[in-house]
């Protein structure tokens, strides 16, 4: 009879470990997943900040990184080498791109942005379509394919490079935003567009530099999702979708809200998936979402 | 050499009689016979609609040309009961879209007269376009939608000749048994997990295999349905691993697929077997993105140039295919189409007339045996419901980084590999 108990006892405890470890490994899995949307997001917030545009094409120019590190990838240049010059390109990309074409949509009622940056996002998949057709691209053998065993939580390999690569970034941004002259400008005009112009700032340089960086930061996050994501036309909407949602959650021009918001979505969604169903698993984000929608609609770390 | 140079040389080479094509045409030939095909010809589908678009090109060319295969209704130019007419298809472009293939069956058949349709690949567009040619009372033919539910919805003028996900997942099941009774040691298989996206692809194949893995014994110890355009399935890979299955039965696209296959290994998923409806698992971009990590892996496929073995066809209808599609071998898809146009060809011509409910007749009368076809099939012979009850699918087994036909047995070209090998690290 105790013997029976005893073995009862030592089995529940050996469940609530197991229960236990899941959860950890959960948690651990939704903070890293919550680095990667960091990933996609701190470049959206940095555009919206500065410029208060919402650029609806960010997941695209994330697609468009994808791309470009497919296409290093074949010419044997891997995703680290390849993440800054990445980068660049779609720095140069996001100059071309604000210079031709976003400018134009400032100087029009708030809705040309929204407009203007969502037909831009319909040209760009429709482009990516008809020149690299809808095959999926994904690079042969890419580096990173195991995983690191810390105590009982398996960690993927890929998932540990792009949650420390969303780390830096953010923390270069951030860094950049308090610290430089420039960072300090782009400060000034979100804060007050008109006081900028007064005080002798150049707010469509700031715009078109904002942009670029915005971009910039697509850019590799684009170069790091390759290394768990095949390339798309599609990919960025999946991706874009959650940033918006991080964004917002975040607060809409805080680089740090968007790394809190990402994690807190990242974790959610995990955690939800697995302890009310995986169909269900983007109900806990959005519900967290309305909430902080309601009662404090800037966001967890935005101005008002 | 022109294509049809070259399959006179191939059949002749093959022992084949190429037959000059029954009577001679007459003065005044009669009208060509109209087919309407629905498919995704822009859009994202573009790509895989210009291989459909293809095969169904190539058969109307071979039931219009002279030269005999061992298939249905080819070699005799045109249609000897009518004359040999000839067969003219018309393509209308659905975008992928239910509405947009709507429009076009409208347009196929007020405008173009086709006596009838076929089409139009994807699940949710055959579903729509296949209700038009109803109202209208005209034949249609769909050679290349899975989902289950398309033959149960009572429609008097709708013929499917391709096996459903239904069969699909009997086929695992058969699979399975098989293995159980040909091998030595005996396979115990009991609890199966099921993983799929939540669209209707992945919802019909794990009702499927839910339903017939409950009827044959099995436990279904978890059934798990995610968002198909999710970045990650941590919770996924987490309550399949925590239901401890022998074998998962998975439905995914290309991206989802990869992420499974790298969590499954990340976290120490081993089950016997990953039994996957192809898709994301048949994708070029499958083996080439896991390497080793892919070994072992099965998935269910429709078609497979292993069926050369039966029909010697296949290799020389492989060949005209290359020709026309910048050297693409035959696959599943057009395959399928193919047949599809010869099965419509042959009810046509066994009519003797292009009245609809004279076609509709016909077709229920279809009675093709296995070996004058493509596929892996037993017969091409429909039931009340207008499907095709001879169909089946082959299974495919990841060994050295190729696709090795397993199952059926007789038409398998390596041994299995069972159980899957232990992930790499």
């Amino acid at each position: 009879m105790a013997l029976r108990r005893r073995r009862e006892a030592r089995h529940l405890a050996d469940a609530r470990v197991e229960a236990l470890s899941t959860f950890g490994q959960l948690l651990v899995a939704g903070l890293l997943t919550g680095l990667v949307f960091a990933l996609v997001a701190v470049g959206l917030t940095l555009v919206y900040g500065v410029m208060d545009v919402v650029n609806f094409a960010h997941g695209e120019f994330v697609m468009l990184a994808m791309y470009a590190g497919f296409g290093l990838a074949l010419l044997g240049i891997g995703p680290l080498v390849g993440l800054p010059l990445v980068s660049i390109a779609l720095f140069l990309f996001g100059i071309v791109v604000y210079r031709l074409f976003v400018r134009r949509l400032l100087t029009g009622p708030p809705e040309a942005s929204v407009f203007g940056t969502f037909g831009l996002l319909v040209l760009m998949q429709g482009l990516a379509q008809a020149l690299f057709t809808s095959d999926y691209r994904s690079v042969p053998n890419p580096p990173f394919q195991g995983t690191v065993q810390l105590g009982v939580f398996a960690l993927p390999q890929a998932a540990l490079v792009e949650g420390l690569g969303a780390i830096v970034l953010t923390a270069a941004l951030f860094a950049f935003i308090e610290y430089s002259s420039v960072g300090r400008a782009m400060r000034a005009v979100s804060e007050d567009r008109t006081a900028a112009t007064l005080m002798g700032i150049d707010v469509q340089r700031i715009n078109l530099l904002a942009f670029g960086l915005g971009s910039a930061c697509a850019g590799a996050a684009g170069a790091l999702l390759l290394l768990s994501n095949p390339a798309f036309p599609d990919v960025g909407a999946s991706f874009a979708l959650t940033a918006f949602v991080v964004v917002a959650l975040g607060g809409f021009g805080s680089i740090a809200g968007a790394l809190l918001g990402a994690l807190i979505v990242g974790v959610l969604e995990v955690l939800g998936g697995y302890y009310l169903s995986p169909e269900l698993k983007m109900m806990p984000v959005y519900l967290a979402y309305l909430f902080v929608v309601l009662v404090r609609p800037q966001g967890l770390l935005g101005r008002r | 050499m022109s294509a049809r140079a070259l399959a006179v040389v191939l059949a002749a080479a093959f022992g084949l009689t190429a037959l000059p094509g029954g009577a001679p045409r007459a003065a005044n030939p009669p009208p060509d016979i109209v087919i309407g095909s629905i498919l995704p010809l822009t859009g994202p589908l573009a790509q895989t609609g210009a291989g459909l678009r293809t095969g169904q090109e190539l058969a109307v060319d071979l039931i219009n040309g002279h030269v005999s295969y061992p298939l249905p209704a080819v070699g005799h130019s045109g249609l000897p009961h009518l004359g040999h007419a000839r067969i003219r298809i018309v393509f209308a472009d659905s975008q992928g879209k239910p509405d947009q293939a709507r429009v076009a069956a409208e347009e196929l058949i007020s405008q173009e007269h086709a006596v009838a349709l076929i089409g139009s690949y994807t699940s949710s567009t055959t579903a729509t376009a296949s209700q038009v040619a109803e109202r209208a009372g005209i034949p249609f033919l769909n050679s290349d939608s899975s989902a289950p539910g398309l033959t149960t919805r009572g429609l008097h003028w709708f013929f499917r000749t391709t096996p459903s996900d239904a069969t699909f997942a009997e086929n695992f099941y058969q699979f399975i048994a098989d293995l159980e009774r040909t091998r030595k040691q005996k396979t115990v298989v009991k609890k199966i997990a099921i993983v799929g996206e939540d669209g209707l692809f992945g919802t019909g194949a794990g009702d499927a295999e839910a339903a017939i893995g409950s009827q044959r014994g099995f436990t279904i110890v978890t059934r798990v349905a995610y968002p198909a355009t999710t970045t990650e399935v941590n919770a996924e890979v987490q309550r399949v691993k925590s239901a401890a299955p022998d074998a998962i039965m998975i439905a995914s696209y290309l991206p989802d697929a990869l992420l499974f296959m790298r969590g499954f290994k990340d976290q120490g998923v081993t089950p016997q077997a990953i039994l996957a409806q192809d898709s994301g698992f048949i994708d070029p971009g499958f083996v080439r993105a896991l390497g080793p990590d892919a070994e072992g892996i099965f998935t269910r496929d429709v078609f497979s140039l292993d069926i050369k073995h039966r029909n010697h066809a296949v290799p020389l209808i492989d060949q005209l295919f290359r020709q026309r599609f910048g050297g693409k071998p035959l696959d599943g898809n057009s395959a399928r189409d193919f047949m599809g146009v010869l099965v419509l060809a042959d009810a046509i011509d066994r009519a003797g007339s292009t009245a609809p409910e004279a076609i509709r007749s016909a077709l229920a009368e279809t009675n093709i045996p296995g070996d004058l076809t493509l596929m892996p099939w037993s017969s091409i012979k429909f039931d009340a419901q207008g499907q095709n009850v001879g169909g089946a699918g082959i299974i495919e087994q990841i060994q050295a980084g190729k696709y090795e036909t397993v199952w059926p047995f007789d038409v398998a070209v390596k041994p299995v590999i069972w159980p899957m090998p232990a992930w790499k690290h």
